[in-house]
């Protein structure tokens, strides 16, 4: 197996079933998704060591339909992260740039896929961790509908935003590995069966695809790349800001889509401009939160038991994290403490409905919403890591979908002049992956 | 920067609320950061009141009792244990 991109933080198989509908797949699972005797390091030194007793859902169902896992991925260290260099198994190459990052923070599970070592993997999305690293390495991601997929076994960051989705070199594989891996889980409350919901869709409109028995989501029968006829909104706030490159490489593909007899019309999302303060006010809120668990007492790196509780707690959690995760952990942690909660988490929970409701009028009038996925190429690596500010901005693009809980997908669009893949988004209604993956398909 | 301008006390006082120790050098990277950083977040005050029509709905289960991690499995991956029990520092 490759590592001259440093794509596996632990590269151990797990065979799947004997036979199913993925039985000849490898699919490469990102490492804060819990794997039965595996470790699951999160990419951090605080779970180094850590083996977890259980599978993850995602798990169960990806071995139960056959599929070979081939490793845990390399991600920035619990998630927080645009680049994967913030891990504390060292930065991932991206194998479609070499010397740039992969993007992040799913960014070893996308590496693997444009290397080629893996069929497909799963990543995380929380502000875009599926999208942005599938982005830059030039391969498909989709990041699912909040509910659509069981988060039962995954380390938690952010809980209200973050979605495990697929990452592929196809759109039509991203979509059968999602069939897999969706559907209510009793384990996780939060799971939703959408499938009633889509016959419903399918009735009204009177459309032919209308399941035989319903017991499946045939997401993959969706990837027709038939997209005569469909209407896409273009959200200005979302191009005007991006890297000139970037702009022209999306307005070619959208051209591209038009000759295929897709429309496409401009609208307002005004709301956008204050997505990435609201999602990170939240992610780190929920973070500072479900971080706390990391004691070293039930699990990860113990700080001794010199002095009380308190404070061998704090010296586990200085030797056990990272910088971006300190800082995030301590900005959450001020944004709730006494006296700043109206400044910053309340007005943070107007921002994300108001997002909602932009998103949710922009759509009653489209099929589906393109924009560029990453505003930016794939920087360099080492470029962006001392300017936390800097690289939050680059995920002006992708958050406003976690906060308005929404499915997204991103496929590859074309090259900047040197050769850096550039990724198109495209966002649907809630439950309504078949229609992205109808756009998607028409490029990928 | 706003009113409320970040010291190098106030990144001490949160990281003893979030039980994280910090070195010197820490602390003065962070007064700086945080500085910047919260005073992109101030921009959430241009921000219109929403009103939010969120379905609730409850979710609750049946409470049945299921199987569970053995005693085994949840002290694995524990630094310390002691007869069963996971072994900490004194609580006060």
């Amino acid at each position: 197996m490759s590592s001259e991109y440093n794509g596996y933080v632990t590269a151990e198989r797990i065979e799947g079933a004997d036979d199913g509908p993925l039985s000849d797949w490898t699919v490469a699972v990102k490492d804060n998704i819990s794997t039965e005797g595996v470790r699951t390091t999160c990419g951090s030194d605080m779970l180094a060591d850590y083996v977890p007793p259980y599978d993850a859902t995602v798990v169960e169902r990806l071995t139960e339909a056959g599929a070979t896992i081939p490793g845990k991925t390399n991600m920035d260290e619990f998630g927080m992260g645009t680049t994967t260099e913030t891990s504390a198994f060292g930065a991932t190459d991206n194998p479609a740039a070499p010397g740039h990052v992969p993007g992040g923070s799913s960014g070893g599970s996308a590496a693997v896929v444009a290397a080629g070592d893996a069929d497909a993997a799963l990543g995380t999305d929380t502000g875009g961790s599926v999208r942005c690293p599938a982005a830059f390495c030039g391969v498909v991601g989709l990041k699912p509908t909040y509910g659509l997929v069981s988060r039962y076994g995954l380390v938690a960051y952010a809980n209200s935003l973050e979605q495990i989705g697929p990452i592929a070199p196809t759109v039509e594989e991203a979509a059968e590995l999602l069939e897999v891996i969706a559907g209510p889980d009793e384990r996780d409350a939060t799971t939703r069966d959408a499938r009633e919901a889509l016959r419903a869709s399918d009735e009204r409109a009177g459309d032919a695809r209308e399941q035989e028995n319903g017991a499946d989501y045939e997401f993959a029968d969706a990837a027709d790349g038939d997209v005569d006829g469909m209407s896409i909104g273009v959200p200005t706030e979302l191009v005007e800001g991006a890297d000139e490159e970037v702009v022209e490489v999306f307005w070619d593909a959208l051209d591209e889509l038009e000759s295929q007899g897709a429309s496409y019309h401009e609208v307002d999302l005004p709301s956008v401009e204050h997505a990435v303060e609201a999602y990170y006010v939240i992610a780190m809120s929920e973070a500072s939160s479900n971080l706390a668990r990391f004691d070293g007492v039930r699990y990860g790196q113990s700080g001794g038991f010199e002095g009380d509780w308190n404070e061998s707690f704090a010296r586990s959690r200085e030797e056990g994290f990272g910088q971006e995760v300190k800082r995030r952990v301590l900005l959450g942690t001020y944004a709730l403490s006494a006296g700043y909660q109206d400044k910053y988490y309340r007005k943070a929970q107007d921002a994300r409905a108001w997002v909602k409701q932009d998103f949710d009028e922009a759509l009653s009038e489209a099929d589906v919403l393109a924009s560029p996925t990453m505003p930016v190429p794939p920087m360099e690596l080492g470029e962006s890591l001392d300017d936390p500010l800097q690289m939050y901005l680059a995920d002006a693009n992708t958050t406003p979908v976690n906060l308005a809980n929404l499915p997204a997908i991103t496929v590859p669009a074309g090259e900047t002049g040197d050769d850096l893949p550039v990724g198109l988004q495209f966002v649907g209604p809630a439950f309504d992956e078949r229609e992205i993956i109808r756009a998607g398909s028409a490029l990928a | 920067m706003s009113d409320d301008a970040v010291d190098p006390d106030d990144v001490r006082h949160v990281a003893d609320l979030a039980r994280v120790d910090l070195d010197d050098e820490e602390v003065e990277r962070f007064t700086a950061q945080f500085g910047d950083i919260l005073s992109y977040f101030e921009t959430l005050d241009e921000v219109p009141e929403v009103d939010r029509e969120a379905d609730l709905t409850n979710v609750m289960r049946p409470d049945e009792v299921r199987d569970s991690l053995d005693r085994e499995e949840a002290l694995r991956n524990a630094p310390e244990t002691e007869e069963g029990y996971f072994k900490g520092p004194k609580v006060s």
